[in-house]
C-alpha cells in the first residue's frame, strides 16, 4: 500500500509539473485581463523547438531559454492582437492554438538532422534526470517529492512566489487592479497597456516552459500532438484554482493525479469504469463555476478578474 | 511601431488562413507524368506518429518505388473521421484522383456516401465492413503475428506479468488482446496479462502514464496496442524489454523492443493498383493472413534466443500452411467458460464481433 502511494505520488508531481508551469502563467495572464486561448499551440511550439534545441545543441538550460522565448514571442502575438488591436480574445487564441499545432507538426517534420531526413520524431536527445536529495528522498510516501528533476523542484519555489508576488507585493497590487477595474487603474497612473503586455508575455514564458517539461522530462522526446489538450485542460485548471496561484496545485494534483490512479486500479484488476475518474477533475471545475455565480459574495473575493476578456481604451466610459 | 504591428498581423493572418486551407501538413505531389494513375490517400494521424500512419505511407512510397511515374500519389494527414472525411474525399475524387484509400474506420459511412456519386473512381476502404460495386474493404488478421509475439513474451517474462497497454475496448483490439494472450500461454501457462484502457489511439502521455501503472503492478513486459512508442519506450527506462506494434519500433525504441508484429500494407496497395491498371479489379471484402504478407512479424532483437525463434517459426509455419489458426479451439474464456470445443474454431464473423477476454486475461472487456 505505501509503495503504491509512494509511486501515485512520484507520478502525479511529474505529470502535474508541466500543468502547474502552464497555470500559473495563465492565471498571471488572465489577473491582468487578458484571455489567451492559444496554450495549447504554444506549448506544442514550446516542446518542438526545446526538444529541437536540446537535440542539436546537448544544452537542457537553452533548450528552456528557447521554450521561454517562443511562449512568449507567440503569447506577444496575442498580446498584440488583443491588446493593440483590441480584437476578439477568443478568435485570436484559437488562431494561435491552429497555429501552434500546425506550426509545430510542421516543424517536427523540418527540424531534425538530415540523417532522419528532417523528422524529430523517434530522436532521442538529452533529458532532465531526476535528482535525490540525501535523506529525504528516502522517507516513505513523501521521498518522491525529494526524488524529481529540477523542473519540478522549481515548481516548488514557483506556487508560493507566485502567490506571494501577487497578493503580497504593490506589483501584484497594480496587476489585479488592472484585471479589476482598467478605468481606477488608469486613473492611479498605472499604464493599463504595459501591464498587459508584460504578464500576457511573461505567462506565455511559462506556459513554454510547460510545453519543454513534456518533451524534455515526462515523456521525451518528441512526438506530435504530445500534449494531448493539455493546454484545454489548463484553461480549466485556472478556473478550479479560482486565478489563485497557490491553488493550482490542487488542480494539477486532481488533473495530473487521476489518470495515474485510474490506470493503477485497471492495472490491479478492479474495475471502476475509468469514464467516471475522467469526468472528476471536469465536474470539480464545473462545480466550481457554478458556486461562483450562485454566490456572488464569494465570486468578488475569488472569482474571475471581473476586466477578462475585455480590451480598454481610455475613451470608454 | 505602425509598420511592425502591420507586418505582425499580415503574419498572423497568413498563418491562420495557412492552416485554416491545409487543415494539417501538404501532401506531397510528384512531377505530372501524361496519363498517370492518381492514387489518394487519408489518414486518420500524422505521418510522425511512427505507427499505424507512418505504416500507411510507408505502403503509399512502395507504390512510387514500383510503378515509377506510371502512378502519382498524394496524401492528407490527420484527418477527422466523420462529415470532414467526406469533404476531403469528394475533393480528390473531383481532382481526377482514380483511386482513394481512405485509412481509418470512421471513414466507412462517408467514403460509401462520395462512392455513390462517382463511379468511375475506386474507393478502398481499410478496416470497415461496407462496401459497394466500386467501393471494396481491406484488413489484415494481425492476430496472427500478435500470436506469435505472444510465444516470445510468454518464454521472455520473468515475473509472468505483461502489461497490455490498450485503446478502446472493440473486436479488433479484445481480438489482438486474445491472440497475444493465447500465445504468451501456450509456451507459459502461468503467464497472465493485464490490459489497461487508455481510450485513445494517439496520447503519448497517457499511454506513457499506462504502461507505468502496468510495471508498477509488477509486470516486466510491455505489449501495447497505441499509435505511439511510448509504452515500450517507459518499459525501457526501467529496464525491461517490451514488444511493439504497428511499425519495427526497435528502430524507434532500440533493442528492448524484443519483436513488433507489423503491417506490411505495400504488398497489399501494389496489388490493388495493378488491378486497377490491367482493368481487373472488381469489388471485394480482404481480410489477408501472414501468408499474404500484408501482416507479418518484424525483424527479433539480438535479445530474443534462437530456441524461441524456432517455436514462433514452426508455429508461423502452421498458419501460413493453413494447417492451423489461432482461434482454434478449446478456448476457454476469463470465467473459465468454454467458448470453442476441442476440434472447433471461431469463424470470421465470430472473429470480428469478439467481445469477450480468454482465460489469462486480467482486465474487463467492453464497458
Amino acid at each position: 500500500m505505501i509503495e503504491l502511494i509512494t509511486s501515485l505520488m512520484a507520478i502525479t508531481l511529474r505529470s502535474g509539473a508541466s500543468l502547474i508551469y502552464a497555470t500559473v502563467g495563465e492565471i498571471y495572464t488572465e489577473r491582468s485581463g487578458i484571455l489567451n486561448l492559444g496554450i495549447e499551440g504554444m506549448m506544442l511550439m514550446s516542446a518542438v523547438t526545446s526538444f529541437a534545441t536540446v537535440y542539436h545543441t546537448g544544452s537542457l538550460f537553452l533548450g528552456i531559454l528557447m521554450a521561454m522565448l517562443v511562449g512568449g514571442a507567440m503569447a506577444s502575438i496575442h498580446a498584440f492582437l488583443s491588446i493593440t488591436m483590441r480584437a476578439n480574445q477568443v478568435v485570436s487564441g484559437l488562431s494561435i492554438t491552429l497555429f501552434g499545432s500546425g506550426m509545430a507538426s510542421f516543424l517536427g517534420q523540418r527540424l531534425g538532422p538530415e540523417s532522419n531526413k528532417g523528422y524529430l520524431v523517434g530522436l532521442v536527445g538529452a533529458k532532465f534526470e531526476p535528482i535525490a536529495i540525501p535523506f529525504l528522498s528516502k522517507l516513505p510516501i513523501i521521498g518522491a517529492i525529494f526524488n524529481q528533476d529540477i523542473l519540478t523542484y522549481i515548481v516548488y519555489l514557483l506556487l508560493p512566489a507566485g502567490w506571494y508576488y501577487l497578493y503580497k507585493t504593490r506589483n501584484g497590487l497594480n496587476l489585479r487592479a488592472v484585471g479589476e477595474n482598467p478605468q481606477t487603474a488608469d486613473a492611479m497612473g498605472i499604464n493599463i497597456a504595459k501591464v498587459r503586455y508584460l504578464y500576457t508575455i511573461l505567462g506565455g514564458m511559462l506556459v513554454g516552459i510547460g510545453g519543454a517539461h513534456l518533451s524534455l522530462s515526462y515523456a521525451p522526446g518528441w512526438t506530435e500532438n504530445i500534449t494531448g489538450g493539455r493546454g484545454w485542460i489548463v484553461i480549466a485548471l485556472v478556473i478550479f484554482s479560482m486565478w489563485n496561484p497557490a491553488r493550482a496545485v490542487w488542480g494539477a494534483i486532481l488533473f495530473g493525479g487521476i489518470n495515474a490512479v485510474q490506470f493503477r486500479l485497471q492495472a490491479s484488476g478492479t474495475t471502476i469504469p475509468a469514464a467516471y475518474l475522467n469526468m472528476l477533475p471536469y465536474l470539480a471545475t464545473i462545480f466550481v463555476l457554478v458556486i461562483l455565480t450562485w454566490w456572488e459574495a464569494l465570486s468578488k473575493r475569488v472569482g474571475a478578474p471581473s476586466a477578462l476578456a475585455k480590451s480598454y481604451m481610455r475613451e470608454d466610459k | 511601431m505602425k509598420r511592425n504591428g502591420l507586418l505582425i498581423t499580415l503574419m498572423a493572418f497568413l498563418a491562420f488562413t495557412w492552416v485554416l486551407f491545409n487543415g494539417g501538413a501538404l501532401g506531397t505531389a510528384k512531377a505530372d507524368a501524361k496519363e498517370a494513375l492518381k492514387a489518394a490517400f487519408i489518414y486518420v494521424g500524422p505521418i510522425g506518429d511512427l505507427g499505424w500512419s507512418w505504416e500507411h505511407d510507408t505502403g503509399r512510397k512502395m507504390l512510387e518505388t514500383e510503378f515509377g511515374d506510371k502512378v502519382k500519389t498524394t496524401y492528407i494527414e490527420s484527418v477527422p473521421e466523420g462529415p470532414d472525411a467526406a469533404r476531403v474525399i469528394r475533393q480528390y475524387a473531383q481532382q481526377g484522383y482514380k483511386v482513394i484509400f481512405a485509412t481509418s474506420f470512421g471513414y466507412m459511412d462517408p467514403m460509401l456516401e462520395v462512392a455513390r456519386d462517382f463511379p468511375g473512381v475506386y474507393f478502398e476502404h481499410c478496416s470497415g465492413f461496407k462496401t459497394a460495386p466500386n467501393m471494396s474493404t481491406y484488413f489484415g488478421r494481425m492476430y496472427q503475428p500478435r500470436y506469435l509475439s505472444g510465444i516470445v513474451a510468454g518464454k521472455m517474462t520473468k515475473t509472468n506479468i505483461i502489461g497490455y497497454v490498450a485503446a478502446f475496448p472493440i473486436p479488433e483490439v479484445i481480438r489482438g488482446i486474445n491472440a497475444f494472450t493465447l500465445g504468451a500461454r501456450s509456451v507459459n501457462p502461468k503467464a497472465q496479462v493485464r490490459v489497461v484502457w487508455t481510450n485513445t489511439w494517439f496520447d503519448p502521455v497517457k499511454e506513457r502514464e499506462a504502461a507505468v501503472a502496468l510495471l508498477d503492478a509488477g509486470a516486466d513486459m510491455i505489449s501495447q496496442h497505441q499509435d505511439t512508442t511510448e509504452p515500450q519506450k517507459a518499459a525501457k527506462e526501467r529496464g525491461l524489454m517490451s514488444i511493439g506494434y504497428d511499425s519495427d519500433m526497435r528502430g524507434f525504441v532500440g533493442d528492448s523492443v524484443l519483436v513488433s508484429p507489423v503491417w506490411n500494407w505495400g504488398s497489399y496497395y501494389v496489388t490493388t493498383v495493378k488491378a486497377i491498371l490491367n482493368g481487373t479489379w472488381k469489388t471485394h471484402q480482404y481480410w489477408g493472413g501472414l501468408k499474404d504478407g500484408i501482416v507479418k512479424l518484424s525483424e527479433y532483437s539480438p535479445r530474443v534466443p534462437q530456441a524461441v525463434k524456432d517455436l514462433v517459426a514452426a508455429k508461423q509455419q502452421e498458419m501460413t500452411n493453413g494447417t492451423w489458426d489461432v482461434f482454434y479451439g478449446p478456448i476457454k474464456d476469463q470465467n473459465g467458460k468454454e467458448v470453442v470445443a476441442a476440434g472447433g474454431k471461431l469463424s470470421d464473423p465470430d472473429m470480428l464481433n469478439m467481445s469477450y477476454f480468454v482465460e489469462g486475461v486480467i482486465g474487463k472487456a467492453g464497458k
